[in-house]
């Protein structure tokens, strides 16, 4: 950050200092071209033009602008060349051609303006695109290229190419290629150049090829009675390609065809000519029906009071003698072949593309579902007890988070803080729970589901009566913020490839515990036969407190992390325990892989129902509710299902 | 009462042949509960009576009786046939669905005559249709009429309506998690989760059922334009009334006998039953259609009374708060469920409805809208920890009925009130 700092300052004096030094040297070199400035010729300004860039001095472009919008003056009396400042009475303003500030004073009648013709104009813009392409500034050339792609032009290509030779940055000169073959592709004279522009995009994932690509390619439907000579991209066929309604409206709007009559037209002209308790002999009464309308409105254009209705039989001869196409803006065949091929490539590339950065949503969206369900998975593997609670561990984790960094204002020293603490906080709120309530109801696994459900509102609305109802920030420290960008379609946030690296250390840290320790040797025996294990010497009340602890704990880290991207709500733990309960009942209970399996499969497939419908969310769940419910059918033990006795207990 | 708990091998009990009403006294004894309190109510209503009672608390007694009679269908499938449904409000809400579309139809539908009465040429139906469309589903921004509507200008198609969805949602759902054997809490979340499908899918606009708008307007009844809401809620209290009292002896019957025994027996141990030679899928499939059915009847009774219905009232939370009525009023006997589904719908209405006077501690004052949820939760584990019979637990008292030992192994579910509950009451 300093030595950023430090760059900056540096660059501003000698920016400053050059300025300086150039200010005499700018009046010099315009004195020197005195006639051409004042009075330039379109064929002659070239070689001025030239002259002012090629002297690099940073009050070019400046001078430049001014030029082309007619702000510089001469001055008769000293003979040199002033911008025009404000007018008071006979007196003018000027001021210095370098520096832009106030200089002099002189009476009006002694003041010129210089007054460039728009040839000349035209010539002077160009040569400010190509000076600020070649500006040293390298944000200044960034600009200048934003601004081209913003509002692409035809007159850009030249000095755009011109700048690519001297360009000292890689990336800039990728841009500038890529530009410049953008611009050939719209606005080149060339077919065979402008198709090799198109080839040139190949391999480019940007938003900006893209639009090109489809820009070249804009359609426009037409109708016509044989089909003209023009570049068609495709003939329409009325009943498979567009309903006959659509193209019979199309005909209508080019005025090959009549208008139909719609239902409301003929009820506004059947009400128009009421007369007597009748229209056109038909009694009022009797219009609830739809085709005695039809009766009383053909007699009234048999009488020439309304238009005659188009009949179904017109409207298909109308449709069969003519042809319906699309043709392409652009009239170069080829180039729109090209174009078409082009396009077609890079967005099989995108697809691709766009895959692997929905792989590393799932991903990211497995690792959290593993993190909030791996503490539910292995408590109900070694109890049979689901805690409807453990969504309220979660939030109590993240309200944790929250109040380290009430009291630490360094977010990363609280983040390193607040892990330890909220799994401390929630492992004894495990522990109390497990103490005082599901340890009584352990033969009674159904009804430890409504106790930990009890337990569960009541926590909530405890968050909700001492934190408030609105959302709580847990801000993530600077270096987690932005996103590792891979390229212009996959990029994946730092914040979710930490919490992937938290998901994958305590993947590791639960096995190590699991099947390197005593705890986790004790865990795994009450797991398969609680009965055996005990008479073994082992103490499942401990065993159980501990494990009821330790899944507590971890969802309490797994709080903090999902607060850190999420808003920590009381009702947060609402939002993901659902998902947990589903990616244990799918993963299969108490095994570790089995939840691992289990998060992967959810958060693949919910990634993958959203992308396949990505305004609704809603329905994507509802979907993936359905599917976990099919596939239970097929592996009701989940996907790693416990083999033997300790299946059946 | 007296107990003959032992009998000795080749015992069988001399059928008894009194009527089912005489040897289940507990259902007279309720009905005619259930008779004073419809006729008490009637008496002190605005439309009938004295009008003691608002009407809006007729309607709140009217509800509260759906509530009782869905509470009851609760009881049968968690407290005799062991199955913690979590899906049963969402039957419940179905009902409500399937009865809010013909009313809100139907309304539309005079209120779109009325307007297009006036216009000089008489309407077509497509008109009238396209009318009645653009009103419901203007809000969605919609106004053509959904596939599911097909029958909404039916009132006896849409009836059926409220039996059938539920009856064959439950049937499929049902066949489905039976066949593979899912039982005891998998189920319930299985339950749970498609409660959850089912609301999350209501909330979308284009399920063609108004997204979360819901629908509304339900307390208007199409062609009791003139009579006033307090004839119409004396009415629906009625109708509730009588639902819940065949419901009830529904139920009681389907209960005691000998498909009781086994749908009891699956509760208390299944494999024990199915070695025994039950199909015990087709109990189980049996009891959970019927209670849907039932459900979604208390839920078309419900909604017209409350005059709104939306996505949020299927919430898996709903059903939760079901299996709390049943575990506080005391599973497995049926007045139980009543007695939970009243006592905590009512007192939950009265704390959050700010009746509760807040607690001043003087370093703190207890808000009853902001606790009354704390104090709920609390309650729910105090009466699984302490009072697994619930309220109907003190019914026992009078009866000095004893609990039977409960250390000792009856099967799986130790909190299940097997050995006495086996000769009913």
């Amino acid at each position: 950050m300093r030595r950023i700092l430090l760059t900056i300052v540096l660059a501003v004096l000698c920016m400053a200092g050059a300025q300086r030094a150039a200010a005499q040297d700018f009046q010099t070199l315009l004195q020197d071209n005195a006639d051409e400035v004042a009075d330039p010729g379109r064929s002659t300004v070239g070689a001025l033009l030239e002259t002012l860039i090629a002297s690099g001095d940073p009050a070019v472009s400046t001078f430049l602008e001014r030029w082309q919008d007619r702000q510089v003056v001469r001055n008769a009396e000293d003979g040199l060349f002033y911008y025009a400042g404000r007018k008071t009475g006979d007196t003018v303003q000027l001021l210095d051609i370098e520096t832009a500030e106030p200089a002099a004073e002189a009476p009006a009648g002694a003041v010129s303006e210089i007054r460039p013709n728009g040839g000349v104009r035209r010539e002077i813009a160009g040569a400010l695109v190509r000076f600020q392409l070649s500006d040293p500034n390298i944000a200044s050339r960034r600009a200048a290229l934003d601004a081209i792609a913003r509002s692409p032009d035809a007159d850009q290509i030249e000095p755009l190419a011109a700048s690519i030779e001297g360009e000292p940055d890689d990336t800039i000169r990728v841009r500038k290629e890529q530009l410049v073959a953008m611009l050939t592709v719209r606005f080149g004279d060339d077919t065979a150049e402008r198709v090799a522009a198109i080839e040139s995009l190949s391999g480019s994932l940007s938003l900006d090829a893209r639009a090109t690509l489809n820009q070249t390619l804009t359609l426009r439907a037409g109708v016509a009675a044989d089909l003209p000579d023009a570049n068609i991209a495709r003939v329409l066929e009325p009943g498979e390609d567009l309903t006959p309604d659509a193209a019979y409206a199309q005909l209508v709007e080019a005025d090959l065809a009549p208008p139909r009559i719609s239902p409301t037209a003929i009820r506004d002209a059947l009400a128009a000519n009421l007369s007597g308790g009748e229209v056109g002999g038909v009694l009022v009464e009797r219009l609830s029906d739809p085709a005695a309308r039809l009766v009383a409105y053909d007699s009234l254009a048999a009488r020439g009071f309304v238009p005659p209705r188009v009949t179904e039989d017109e409207v298909a001869a109308a449709l069969d003698s003519h042809v319906f196409y699309e043709v392409y803006d652009e009239p170069d065949a080829a180039v729109t072949t090209a174009a078409q091929a082009m396009l077609t490539r890079i967005e099989t590339a995108v697809a691709v593309n766009q895959t692997i950065d929905l792989s590393l949503d799932a991903l990211s969206l497995a690792s959290i579902y593993f993190l909030a369900a791996i503490g539910l998975a292995i408590t109900f593997g070694v109890m049979g007890v689901i805690n409807m609670a453990h969504g309220e561990f979660i939030m109590m984790g993240a309200y944790t988070g929250y109040v380290v960094q009430l009291f630490i204002p360094d977010y990363t020293l609280s983040l390193v803080v607040a892990l330890p603490l909220a799994f401390a906080v929630t492992f004894g709120a495990g522990v109390a729970m497990e103490r005082l309530v599901i340890r009584w109801l352990y033969h009674r696994p159904l009804e430890s589901l409504l106790a930990t459900f009890g337990i569960s509102i009541a926590l909530q609305q405890l968050a909700k009566n001492i934190f408030g109802t609105q959302a709580r920030p847990l801000t993530s420290p600077g270096w987690l913020d932005g996103a590792l960008v891979i390229n212009e379609v996959v990029s994946i946030a730092y914040i979710r490839i930490a919490i992937f690296v938290l998901a994958l250390v305590f993947l590791g840290l639960i096995l190590l515990v699991l099947n390197r320790t005593r705890l986790g040797l004790e865990v795994r025996a009450v797991t398969q036969n609680a009965g055996m294990a005990a008479s073994m010497g082992i103490n499942p009340d401990r065993i159980n407190m501990l494990t009821f602890g330790l899944g507590s704990g971890i969802a309490g880290i797994a709080g903090v992390a999902i607060g850190l991207y999420a808003k920590v709500t009381s009702e947060m733990g609402q939002d993901y325990i659902v998902q947990s309960f589903m990616t244990v009942v799918v993963g299969g209970v108490g095994n570790v892989w089995g939840t691992l399996a289990g998060a992967a499969l959810i958060g693949v497939l919910q990634k993958g129902i959203e992308w396949m419908n990505p305004s609704n969310t809603l329905a994507a769940q509802t979907y993936m509710i359905l599917f976990i419910i099919l596939f239970i059918q097929f592996r009701p033990k989940g996907i790693v299902a416990l083999k033997g006795r300790a299946a059946e207990a | 009462m007296a107990t003959t708990d032992m009998a000795g091998p080749g015992f069988r009990p001399a059928p008894d042949r009194r009527p089912f009403i005489l040897r289940n006294p507990s259902v007279m004894y309720f009905l005619a509960a259930l008779a004073v309190f419809t006729l008490g109510v009637t008496l002190l209503s605005e439309a009938t009576g004295v009008g003691f009672l608002s009407t809006s608390f007729v309607k709140t007694l009217g509800k509260t009786l759906c509530l009782c009679l869905v509470a009851v269908a609760m009881d049968v499938v968690w407290g005799y046939c062991g199955i913690l449904s979590l899906g049963h409000m969402a039957f419940f809400g179905i009902g409500g669905y399937a009865i809010g579309m013909w009313l809100m139809y139907a309304r539309t539908e005079i209120i779109v005559a009325e307007s297009l009465a006036a216009s000089v040429i008489p309407p077509t139906p497509d008109e009238v249709r396209d009318a009645i469309g653009s009103q419901i589903f203007g809000v969605v921004g919609a106004s053509e009429f959904p596939w599911v509507w097909g029958f909404a200008s039916s009132l006896p198609l849409q009836l059926l309506m409220v039996v059938a969805v539920p009856g064959l949602l439950a049937l499929v759902f049902g066949w489905l998690a039976f066949r593979t054997r899912v039982a005891g809490v998998y189920l319930s979340i299985l339950t749970q989760a498609m409660t959850l499908a089912l609301a999350l899918y209501l909330f979308q606009n284009d399920s063609g059922l108004r997204g979360n708008n819901g629908l509304s307007g339900l307390q208007n009844i199409p062609g009791y334009g003139e009579t006033s809401q307090d004839v119409i809620s004396i009415a629906f209290f009625w109708a509730s009334a009588l639902a819940l009292a065949l419901g009830y002896v529904l139920f009681a019957w389907v209960v005691s006998g000998k498909m009781g025994s086994v749908v009891r027996g699956i509760r208390d141990n299944e494999a024990r039953v199915r070695f025994l030679g039950y199909h015990v899928e087709s109990y189980k499939l049996f009891i959970f259609t019927l209670t849907a059915v039932v459900a979604g009847i208390a839920g078309a009774l419900y909604y017209p009374q409350a005059g709104i219905i939306n996505p949020a009232e299927l919430a898996p939370i709903a059903s939760i708060y079901l299996a709390v009525w049943v575990a506080v009023g005391g599973r497995g006997r049926l007045y139980g469920a009543v007695i939970g589904a009243a006592f905590v719908s009512l007192l939950s209405s009265w704390f959050t409805g700010g009746g509760a006077p807040a607690i001043n501690l003087g370093f703190y004052r207890i808000q009853w809208t902001d606790w009354w949820l704390i104090l709920l939760g609390l309650s729910f584990v105090g009466v699984t920890l302490f009072a697994p019979k619930g309220i109907g637990g003190l019914f026992d008292l009078i009866a000095e009925r004893r609990t039977p030992d409960r250390t000792g192994d009856y099967g799986p579910n130790d909190g299940a009130w097997r050995k006495e509950e086996g000769r009913e009451e």
